[in-house]
Formats: structure tokens, C-alpha cells, sequence
């Protein structure tokens, strides 16, 4: 039943819809068209699944981590998408996206970013298409993210500094609708996690979801069952979503979510309107949107997907918080237990292991969403 | 919503939007007399929101100099105001205030306080509970035109140019086609705005439409604190207005 929304509008139960200017909502309705014409058509999903194995380099393994098991209880499977190029799941929208651009006959693409992850796969895609890409990035990101605007510039787009509002994701999502209200004609927003107006929160999760599907096949191989528990941090959510959507309908697979302590929308949020959707929102008694603050950029957003919102409220997925703290203790662990540097976005799902206590035939797949590279320097100051 | 379709009955309208509490709320109302004396017919008070998504930097930044006033403070400007003067006052809001006030009570208040119309840019009518002024955009398709403009109450917000928010060098040439659309389906008075800074523009636009919108221009002024000149250019828009 949860695999059957949104409804034709958008709306994920209470939640999701099209809340945008006027101007946006021809865009958007030219977007859902194309995407329903598409996304079933035999060559589409050919040359997307080509582009995925020999380009993105997947199916991404599954992998048993007897050492992190061995000290936290359970059996713990970690879904590589860290060994994605461009080292993390973002590049699976990605592709899809820009796919569907190209279908479209748009000539320019424009992103936002938070750590510079989905701003670094979208140059990425750009690069290998030969489209001309800008990419919207918080001045606060652009300066503790350096490496990843470097990337971005190398790999041809324009990196552009957003210095309004609270200067960081949401400001950059911003700054890209603006963007895309004078240009829709011939720009494409390639939109990097599942949140926004509709049909964004479906598009990427749909591409998002050959996570679930992979992982689903591989575990039951494994294991000659469904797992006992999905686990996947949450910013807007789309590695998270990625993994649970395949699994939502099976009531006995127990679903959580963690959120960054300092930018918990589900868990501390209300119900409120931000960048197109009707979803859980940080926000001051009066409605003004709260500033976050993570040790993880790539969690560091004051909304959540629509569909997040909607699995808390239908009590389908548990979500949770976890500390910066626990975020570097979760870093460190699997790097000392299992030779594996996670994203600090990551680390937050891993932190969670410590708390569930798992019985030893339990399993768990955890959602690695990306690989801790681009962190070292940043967790170096605080370990 | 009388109020603002008499508005339009006598001459072309002429509607300045200010952000309320730039730079204070004793400010604005001081202002609203002065902009209804200039020749305004109706005031477009804009509420702070942090993320205000259809706005160019010009009106962000009034958001961002007022966001510590809140929608309940405006309100009680508004109790104020309407012991002086009964010119149409429309609120300018993003759809998250009136989520957290609670829309019931928001829409009560309007009635209560006198707020005569009410434009949230990010909630289009499908996703409206309420009566409010919507807007055409020149993307809008014939088919949500017809939609559109049966919903609007008061009058329709054409928007005149693909974008946001701010002062433009010149109007879209498509205008006249646009208003041409949409008379087409409705009788109900055309504003036009987003991009309209000077009397000569004000002037061309009125040539297709009933009424002009004039924010970022005015806006501009109020920054500088040339609030004499502010209003001086409400009175000049006026003139030009009314010119043959």
C-alpha cells in the first residue's frame, strides 16, 4: 500500500503536493509528463541500467561486516553505495535525471548542493553528456567543502556562491527554483534529493530505489529471508528512501531513519511548507525556517522529503537522532573495525548499531550512502 | 473583497508592495498613509518570511532587515491603521506562515482585522483551501488560465516576465497577448507585476491591464531610507497613470 503513492497530485497521504510560484508549475507539469512518458520505455531503462553498470559501476556488493558484528551484535550488511563513482549513491538520480534531460531536448542543467556531493555527480554527468551545468552551493558549504567545489570546477561546471539567508542548503535550493523560474524554457533542474514539489520526492526516489532492489536480491540470497531491519541516515532523505522503498510493504522488515541531531525535521520538526512541500520543517513558533547545524553537511537541511514525513506518520518507519558525537564514534569504528572510511552522513546509521542490540541470527542492512574521503580533513580537527 | 474590485472601477490601479516592519512597523504605517495620499489605491504589505522563493535580492533583503516581525504584529499594524484609513490592504505571504498561524484563524483575522485580499505565490489554487488572488505566469497553460482565473477573487496577478521579483530595463513585449489570454475568460479586473520600476513602464503596462504592482523600486528607496522619495515615486506612477 505505501508502494502505491504518491496520489496523481503528488501527495503522500497529508504531505508532498506542489506548493511553488505560478511560473513553476507549467515546468513541473512538463517534467511529470515526460517523466511518466519515459521512465517505462524499454530504451530509456536500457541505456540508464547501461550507464549504472558500466559507469557508476554497479550492482554495488552487499557486504557482511563480521568484525562490526562481532562487536555490536547481529549480523550487519552494509550496502556499498561509497563504491559508486563519485563515491556515494547520488550519481543513481543522477544519471536518471539527466537521461531524462536529454529526452527532454533541455541544453543547460542546474543543481544544488549541501557537501557538494550531488553537486559533484551532477558536473560528473555533465561532463560525460557535454551539457554546460551550474551548480548552486551555500557560501558556509563552499568554504568547509572546498575539495568537492575543486571538483566541480574541474569537471567544467560554474560554481555558484549563494550568500542569502542562512547560506547553506536550503538557501541553495532556493537560489536554483529562482534559477529555474526565468529559465525553465531550456533549463533543466536535475534536483538532488527527494524532496521539492512534485514530481521531484517520486523521480528521485524511483532512481534511488535500485538500492532496495539490489540489496533485497542480495540478501535473500545470502540469507534465504527478508532482513530484520533497514537502517539509512536521513537529510532529505533519498539513500534512505533508496533502501526502504522495495521494503515497505513487507510489514515484518522493521524500518529506521537517523536524523542529525542538529537538523532533526522528522523527530523535533512540525508540519509546515518549504521548497514546494507540505512536510516536516524546522521552524520558530512564528514560522520562520530554524538555521541547522551538523557536523555533516550533507545532513545540514531544515525540511525532509514528503514521503519521510508521511512513513512517520503511518508509524511504518522509526526515526531517530543521532549526536555529532555519535557520528564520529560511528567514522572511527568502522574505520578501525572493517578498513572502511564512512561519509560522516553515513557514520550517523552506523552510530544507531550501537543502540539496537541485535540477537546473533538478526539481520540488519545498513545504507553506506558514501565513502569518507571528502570528511578526513574536517573529522581530523575533532577526533 | 468589494473593497478591491471597486479599487479598479474608477481608474487605473495603482499598487505599491511594501515588506511590513522594513524598517519598522511604525514606519510602514506611517508609510501606508503617505503611499494612499500618493495616489495608491491599494497597499501590498508583504510579510517577513526567511525564505521568501519568488523574490529577487531587492525584497529579500527588506524580508530579511523585518524577519524578526511576526504575522500576529502585523495584524495589530493593520487594527491600527484601519482607525485612520480604509484603503485596501492585501497581505503578501509564504504559505508556511499561514500553515503555522492556522489557516482558519488567519483567514478569520483578515475578516476581523480588515485585511481585504490575500496573495501566497507559493500556494496555487489546487492546493488552496481558500478564496485568494492568483497569479498567471506567461508559462501558465490556457487550460489552468480558465482555472485560475475563476478562482481569483478580487482580481488576477499577472505576472508580467519568467522569473522572480525585481526591477527589469524593459516589459515583456507579450504583455498585451498575455492579458488578451485571459480576458478571453473572465471579466475580473488584470494587475500586473514583477518588473515594473518607473512611470513609463507603469504606463505601457496599464495600456492591457487594470492596475500595476510596483515593489522592488519602491523597496530599493525604503533601504536607502529616501522615504520621501519613495513616495514621490508612487505620486510620479500616479501621474502617469492617469495621463491620456
Amino acid at each position: 500500500m505505501f508502494m502505491e503513492l504518491p496520489d496523481k497530485n503528488g501527495h503522500f497521504g497529508e504531505f508532498g503536493g506542489r506548493f511553488v510560484p505560478e511560473t513553476l508549475v507549467s515546468p513541473l507539469e512538463e517534467l511529470t509528463d515526460a517523466y511518466l512518458k519515459y521512465k517505462d520505455q524499454e530504451d530509456f531503462k536500457e541505456e540508464l541500467d547501461q550507464q549504472l553498470e558500466h559507469y557508476a559501476g554497479r550492482p554495488t556488493p552487499l557486504f557482511l561486516a563480521q568484525n562490526l558484528s562481532a562487536r555490536l551484535g547481529g549480523k550487519i550488511y552494509l550496502k556499498r553505495e561509497d563504491l559508486c563513482h563519485t563515491g556515494a549513491h547520488k550519481i543513481n538520480n543522477v544519471l536518471g535525471q539527466l537521461l531524462l534531460a536529454k529526452r527532454m531536448g533541455k541544453k543547460r542543467i542546474i543543481a544544488e548542493t549541501g557537501a557538494g556531493q550531488h553537486g559533484v555527480a551532477t558536473a560528473t554527468g555533465c561532463a560525460l553528456l557535454g551539457l554546460p551545468c551550474v551548480v548552486y552551493m551555500g557560501e558556509v558549504d563552499v568554504k568547509r567543502q572546498a575539495l568537492n567545489v575543486f571538483r566541480m570546477q574541474l569537471l567544467g561546471a560554474k560554481v555558484v556562491t549563494v550568500k542569502s539567508g542562512s547560506r547553506t542548503l536550503k538557501d541553495a535550493i532556493n537560489e536554483a527554483l529562482r534559477d529555474w523560474m526565468s529559465s525553465a524554457r531550456d533549463t533543466f533542474y536535475c534536483l538532488g534529493s527527494v524532496v521539492g514539489p512534485h514530481p521531484y520526492p517520486t523521480i528521485v526516489r524511483d532512481f534511488q530505489s535500485v538500492i532496495g532492489k539490489e540489496a533485497k536480491g542480495q540478501h535473500f540470497d545470502l540469507e534465504k529471508k527478508e532482513p530484520d531491519y533497514l537502517l539509512a541516515c536521513v537529510g532529505g532523505g533519498s539513500n534512505a528512501l533508496g533502501l526502504f522503498f522495495p521494503f515497505l510493504d513487507d510489514p515484518e522488515v522493521k524500518i529506521i531513519g537517523v536524523e542529525a541531531a542538529g537538523a532533526a525535521s522528522l523527530c523535533l520538526g512540525t508540519p509546515g511548507v518549504l521548497h514546494g512541500a507540505r512536510t516536516y520543517v524546522l521552524q520558530t513558533s512564528t514560522g520562520q525556517i530554524k538555521d541547522t547545524h551538523s557536523i555533516s553537511a550533507g545532513l545540514d537541511y531544515s525540511a525532509v522529503g514528503p514521503e519521510h514525513a508521511n512513513l512517520k506518520d503511518m508509524k511504518r518507519v522509526s526515526y531517530v537522532t543521532a549526536s555529532d558525537k555519535d557520528a564520529l564514534w560511528g567514522f572511527k569504528i568502522l574505520s578501525e573495525t572493517e578498513g572502511i572510511i564512512p561519509a560522516l552522513e553515513s557514520s550517523h546509521a552506523i552510530a544507531h548499531l550501537r543502540k539496537m542490540k541485535l540477537s546473533k541470527d538478526q539481520t540488519v542492512i545498513v545504507c553506506l550512502s558514501g565513502r569518507g574521503d571528502k570528511d578526513v580533513e574536517e573529522a581530523r580537527k575533532l577526533v | 473583497m468589494s473593497k478591491i474590485t471597486d479599487a479598479f472601477k474608477k481608474r487605473k490601479a495603482l499598487i505599491p508592495f511594501i515588506v511590513a516592519g522594513d524598517p519598522s512597523l511604525a514606519v510602514t504605517e506611517k508609510l501606508v498613509y503617505q503611499l494612499e495620499e500618493a495616489g495608491a489605491d491599494i497597499i501590498e504589505l508583504g510579510i517577513p518570511f526567511s525564505d521568501p522563493l519568488a523574490d529577487g535580492p531587492v525584497i529579500q533583503a527588506a524580508h530579511a532587515r523585518a524577519i524578526k516581525v511576526s504575522l500576529a504584529q502585523v495584524f495589530s499594524l493593520v487594527k491600527k491603521i484601519r482607525k485612520r484609513t480604509a484603503v485596501p490592504i492585501i497581505f503578501m505571504l509564504s504559505d508556511n506562515l499561514i500553515e503555522k498561524y492556522g489557516a482558519s484563524k488567519f483567514y478569520d483575522d483578515c475578516k476581523k482585522f480588515g485585511v481585504d485580499g490575500v496573495i501566497v505565490p507559493d500556494l496555487p489554487p489546487e492546493e488552496s483551501p481558500a478564496d485568494n488572488i492568483y497569479l498567471i505566469a506567461p508559462t501558465t497553460t490556457e487550460e489552468r488560465i480558465k482555472r485560475i482565473a475563476s478562482a481569483s477573487t478580487g482580481f488576477i496577478y499577472l505576472v508580467s516576465v519568467m522569473g522572480i521579483t525585481g526591477a527589469r530595463r524593459r516589459l515583456s513585449g507579450d504583455l498585451g497577448d498575455l492579458a488578451n489570454r485571459v480576458r478571453k475568460f473572465t471579466d475580473k479586473p488584470i494587475a500586473v507585476g514583477f518588473g515594473i520600476s518607473n512611470p513609463a513602464q507603469a504606463k505601457e503596462a496599464a495600456k492591457s491591464a487594470d492596475g500595476v504592482i510596483v515593489g522592488s523600486a519602491l523597496v530599493e528607496l525604503i533601504a536607502q531610507k529616501q522615504f520621501t522619495k519613495a513616495i514621490k515615486l508612487v505620486a510620479n506612477l500616479r501621474k502617469a497613470l492617469d495621463a491620456r
